[in-house]
Parts: C-alpha cells; structure tokens; sequence
C-alpha cells in the first residue's frame, strides 16, 4: 500500500481533491499513467493506426445503442418484427437508434478489417506481440458470431433464412453433425426457440466474451508496447530517463489524434445513417423488410457483406475442387518429405496424416469440407505470427515483390467478398476456386515466400517528418 | 409426429437449398422511374386517400398507425372524417376489411401487408417505388388467368387491376425480337381497348401519387432524418475543424 500522503493546508481545493482520491484510490492513478499519460507510443504511427480506436468507438456505439434497443424489442417469433417497426414508427427516435446500430455493425467490420490489414502490413503480429495478434483474432471470431446472431434478430426474411442456411451447415460435420445442428436452433427448423437463444447470446454471453478479449488485447499491448510503420522496436532506444526516444506519451498527443479521426469517421457514418441507411441492400438487405416466412425460401440467400469473402470460399468446395485440395495435400506431403529436414519419425508421422486426411477427403462430402474452408480461412490467421518468416517487420522493408503480393491477397479478398454477394455463377465459381486456393496459398506457404528477396535495411530510429 | 413433420420439413427445405431449385416469381420488364418526392405533401395526401380507398379493402398496413398521417399534413379531424373505414380510433394501425382466410380462398394468396412494400420491393431495377411505378400501370385482360388479368412487372401475379376503372383496359402488344439467337417476346407499346375515367396522364399522375405515399410509409421518419442529417453534418464539420486545429496546436511541439 502507498503511504498516505498529506497535503498543506494552504493547497488549492483542487490539489486537496486529487490527494484525497490519490490517497483511496491509487489504483486508478497508476494505472492512468500506465495507460495514457505515461504509456510512450511510437511517434510515427501513420493513418493506418486509427481503425483501433474506431473500433473501441464503435463497440461503445453498439453497446449503447443495444441497450436501447433491447427495451423495446421482443424477442419472440410472432413479435419480433412487429417490435422492430415499432421502433421504427412509434419509438420516439427510435429510428436513429436502430439504424446507428445497423449501420455501426458494418461499420464495426470495415474499421476491423482496416486494422487487421495495418498489421499484415507493418508486421505487427509479430515478436513479441503474438499474444496481442491472438486475441485480436478472437475478438474477430466473437464479433462474427455476435453479428451473425444478431441478424437474425428483426426477424425477416434474410434473418430466418440466412441462419437457416448457416445453421445447416453444422450438420454437415460427421457424426455430431446433425445433433449439432439441432442444439444450435433448438428446434428441427429455425424458429422461437432459435431466436430466444441467438437473442441471449447476442446481448448477453458474446458481449461479455468481447469484452473481457478487448480488454486482454489493450493489456497485451501496453506490455509489450505497439509497433510502428518502420517495424522498429522503439524500446531499444532509451534516453536516460528511461524514456523511448521515439516515443510520446499516448494522452495528450494520440488522443488528440484520434479525437480528430473520431470526427472524421463520424460524419461518414452519420452520412450514411442519416442519408442512406441501406447503402443500396448491403448494410440493409431489401428482403428483410419482409417477414420472415418458414414456407417461402427467397430466390437468392445472401450473408451480409462483411461475411462473404467467407462464403465465397464455402460455395468454392465443390466435388471437383476436392480432387484439386486432395492434389495439394499430397503435393504438400511429398514437399515436406523430399525437401524437409525432418528426422525419419516425422517424415513417417507427416506420410500417415497426409494420407489420412486424403482419406477423409474422399470419405466425406464436399460440403463438410466447404464448412472447413470457411472456417479455416479464420482460423489460419491465429497462425500468421509463426508462417511468417521474413527477415523485417514492415512492408516498408520486406523485398518489393512482398508488397505485391499483399497486394493481390487484398483484391483477392475482394473478388471473393464481391463473388460471394452474387448468385451462383460458373465463372464466378472458377474465380473463388482460385481465389480460394490463393488465399490459403499465402498463409500456408509464406514460410517459404516470405524468405524469399532481399529485403531493405531497417534504420536505427523511426522516419518522421513533423507536421 | 409433430416432430418428425418438423423434420421432413426441414430436409424438404435443405433439399430446396442445395438445389437452389427454387420457383420463381421474378422477372418482368424493365422498371419505370417513379416520379414522386416524399416532401411533396399534397401528393401523398392525394396518395394516402387512393390507398385508403382501393388498397385497404384487401392488404393492411399493419404497421401504420392512422394519427401518423397529421405528418402529410392531414388533421387527426380529417383522418376521422375522411379515412377512416375499418376503425374508429385515429391511433389504430390500417388493418384490412379481409377476412384472410377468404382472401386465400379467392386470390389463392394472402394480400401482403403494404406497410414496407416499397422497402422491401427495391432491387437492381430500381427502388421499391420505381418497381410498384410500373406495377400498378402494366396491368392488362388475360382470360387465361383465375382473376381475368395479367401484369407485365409480376407476370402471373394474383391480384386483379383494382384501379382498372380508372384506367380502363389496356392490352400489351409485343413483338418478336433476336437476342443471343433465340426469338424472344418483347414488349413494344400499349393499346387502348377501352377508355377509363382519367386519361392516361391522370392516370399516370395518381399512381405516382399513391406509390410516393407507399414510399413514405415504409419509413415515415424519413424526411426528419435527412432534415436532422443535415444539422448532424453541420455539427461534426465544425468539430472537424476543431480538433483538427486541437490536434495541430499539440503536434506542433513533435519534431
């Protein structure tokens, strides 16, 4: 415990003030200093480095506005759209409120993606933030399951279908899969009992799970301190105080910076909230101002953009395009067995997994294998920090040729989200094959890209240009 | 056995998925641009007062109170005296003079409830308003058809021309065209068969009339929002400015 500390009485009430608090509460002190007074941040952080920021805007954003919602929504199948319009209609600005959160829910997943992508470019993953990469990718796992269970709460057409599409697909796993399927809903189709629990977890369980993941990610962070644009490690030059000499504290300087950013991203998203709350059926499907009807399948079921990158790689698993993985996974096996330097026990281990996955592969239905794509194309991004074996940090400095190729995985990712808004094509389907494969490519074959190329040397101290 | 209905249902259903065999209701031609502005007040009375006397006998806009109808300008002793036919309380909600089960019997659909249409209508062709535009104008006689008419925007649709006394019959006349080579059908123009109580002009203007209020209804807050929107943008313009400066007064000290 700290010693109290006394205060002359000719101080200024204010001084009197702080010293009472300092003195019962000194926690919030250390660790305000801790956090933003005294938490030294690279002085070159660039544009790039706001979508964090944005992000905790737009959870807050979120959580407000649900807060709202939720008193005067109903969470029953014969209500729940009815209870939206009335939001809608009778609530007063309720309008605002709903379409801040529709709007903030796609708004959530452009800031997150923008921030993900500042970390694939500037290695931010890496040593020794692989804790900081991690939970951030859990934080991207838990916000989709919070979007997608929460669209399904107005209850309308696209709500009811799109879960009972995606709820489906669980029953393609072998053996538990149909169980499966049918603990998720709670019922053989998608109904009552489906929304009450998407409901609970949507405002309840998820929530809390993100929070506890933000809060890990920001702690995770402010130990190991945040990287920068050059990829430098500001640490490993101290002035004699101790201080980072490239660093600044964090309040006021960053929070000033974001300050402004905040307002920047807030005329957008009020331009889009106020001006054009559907965004043309992406932010707010047409068919979901319809109710939902368990005896009428729409024409064409589309997930909400900010999944469809992910459905793309779903609907590339076909048939066909098992023969072309089950290629990749001997091709993969034979690599590793002719150029790997693994002792004669690993070789045999590598030999038995990859023909029991070719195995599987001709087992089991296309379809299950389309369920391991999309989720896979998740889950392969906790396992970036280890693929990742170039010799710098930020794109900055990594050979040329990386930067094009960071280049193509981001319009790739593109093509596949643009693919999967639309029907079912057969170009289309040839294009998110390849995008697939390209997509998976470039994480499960970057230890071997990223050694290639010479890349530049890294300076000593950050570039920075003052303003 | 409930249950295992549910469940044949269910396979029923993730069959149709699979296949993607599904039927369609879709097609049609192309959409006209709906004329109408959700601030032109006296168009939507005029449109409110069509709704309430031909849509309402058959669809309800149950999510539609009638009091919210004092934003178009009307008076809540107007409603009363002119509108009201299903209730006598101005904060009811539209609901329809159908019995639903009869409605099935005679259409062999259930009258949609209009409420959202013009939301829930929008696609590539257009919005919502431009699709019912053209619905409502695209009627024509088709003998073959259980109600005695046809549409061009939603062929085989169920509903009969209900506004054909105003605009009297009209018969589509199409012609074969080459495209991709086959043959197909097309459009061409319009032939009067007999006349109706406005000429097409009229008919044209009132429909637009009753199409820009089912554009209004779907959303009724609609140009509150743009009008805070604007005062919204205002705000964060100069707050833009501010803590640009802010930002700039601070960062000054950085070299």
């Amino acid at each position: 415990m700290a010693d109290f500390k006394e205060i002359s009485p000719n101080a200024s009430s204010g001084e009197k003030l702080t010293n009472w608090f300092e003195n019962r509460f000194p926690t919030a002190f250390q660790e305000y200093k801790k956090h933003m007074s005294e938490y030294y941040a690279p002085k070159n952080f660039n544009f790039w480095y706001v979508f964090g920021a944005l992000s905790m805007l737009v959870l807050v954003i979120q959580i407000v506005t649900g807060i709202f919602l939720v008193m005067h929504y109903k969470p029953d199948a014969g209500l729940a759209f009815a209870s939206v319009e009335y939001i809608m209609r009778d609530v007063p600005w309720g309008w605002l409120i709903r379409y801040m959160h529709s709007t903030g829910a796609s708004a959530f997943f452009l800031v997150v993606y923008l921030h993900m992508f500042r970390g694939l470019m500037y290695g931010s993953y890496r040593k020794p933030r692989e804790l900081v990469w991690l939970f951030g990718c859990a934080i991207f796992l838990a916000l989709m399951a919070e979007a997608f269970m929460g669209y399904l709460l107005p209850w309308g057409q696209m709500s009811y279908w799109g879960a009972q599409v995606i709820v489906n697909l669980f029953s393609a796993i072998p053996f538990v899969g149909p169980d499966l399927a049918l603990l998720i809903r709670g019922d053989f189709v998608v109904g009552d009992a489906t929304l009450n629990r998407f409901f609970s977890f949507h405002v309840i369980a998820v929530p809390l799970v993100l929070l506890g993941l933000v809060v890990a990610h920001l702690l995770a962070l402010h130990d190991v301190g945040s990287n920068n644009p050059d990829g430098i490690e500001i640490k490993a030059n101290k002035g004699p105080d101790g201080i980072p000499l490239d660093g600044i504290p964090f309040h006021p300087y960053y929070t000033v910076h974001d300050i402004f950013m905040v307002s920047v991203f807030l005329m957008v998203f009020s331009a889009i909230v106020f001006f054009a709350p559907e965004v043309g059926g992406y932010f707010l499907e047409y068919n979901n101002f319809i109710p939902a009807d368990p005896y009428q399948t729409p024409l064409h079921i589309a997930p909400v953009w900010y999944f469809t990158p992910f459905y793309s790689m779903l609907r590339a698993v076909t048939t066909e395009m098992m023969y072309v993985l089950m290629a990749c996974v001997v091709g993969g096996a034979a690599l590793a067995l002719v150029k790997g330097k693994f002792s004669a026990m690993i070789k045999g281990v590598i030999l038995i997994a990859a023909a029991a996955v070719v195995a599987a592969m001709l087992a089991i239905d296309a379809k299950f294998w389309g369920v391991v794509a999309m989720g896979g194309g998740v889950v392969i991004l906790f396992f970036l920090p280890w693929l990742d074996k170039s010799a710098v940090k930020s794109i900055r400095y990594r050979p040329s040729w990386h930067k094009l190729m960071l280049g193509i995985f981001v319009v790739n990712f593109l093509v596949l989200g643009y693919l999967g808004i639309l029907p079912p094509s057969e170009i289309g389907g040839r294009v998110s094959q390849l995008g697939t494969l390209f997509y998976f490519g470039f994480f499960l074959l970057m230890p071997w890209w990223s050694k290639i190329g010479e890349s530049k040397p890294v300076p000593d101290r950050v570039t920075f240009a003052a303003h | 056995m409930k249950h295992i209905k549910k469940l044949a249902f269910g396979l029923v259903l993730a069959l149709g998925l699979a296949t993607g065999a599904h039927a369609s209701s879709e097609g049609g031609i192309a959409w006209d641009k709906a004329p109408g502005k959700t601030t032109d007040l006296a168009s939507l009375q005029n449109g409110a007062k069509l709704f309430v006397n031909y849509c309402l006998n058959c669809h309800s806009a149950a999510f539609m109170r009638y009091n919210r109808l004092t934003d178009i300008g009307l008076t809540e002793k107007q409603i009363k005296d002119n509108l009201l036919f299903t209730t006598e309380k101005v904060g009811e909600t539209m609901k329809s003079a159908i019995d639903a089960k009869q409605a099935k019997e005679w259409f062999g659909a259930n009258p949609p409830d209009l409420t959202l249409i013009a939301r829930s209508r929008a696609g590539s062709g257009g919005t919502g308003a431009d699709y019912l535009y053209t619905y409502m104008r695209t009627f024509y006689r088709d003998d073959a058809k259980a109600t005695g008419w046809n549409n061009l925007a939603f062929p085989n649709v169920a509903m009969p021309h209900v506004l054909w006394e105003l605009q009297g019959e009209r018969q589509p006349v199409f012609e074969e065209r080459e495209e991709h080579g086959h043959k197909v059908k097309v459009f061409k123009k319009w032939e009067q068969v007999s006349p109706g109580t406005m000429t097409p002009l009229q008919y044209d203007q009132a429909v637009g009339d009753l199409v820009n209020y089912l554009q209004w209804m779907g959303e009724p807050a609609q140009n509150t929002r743009v009008r805070v929107g604007v005062w919204v943008l205002l705000f964060l313009g100069l707050l833009t400015f501010l803590t640009w400066r802010l930002n700039a007064a601070y960062w000054k000290d950085i070299k």
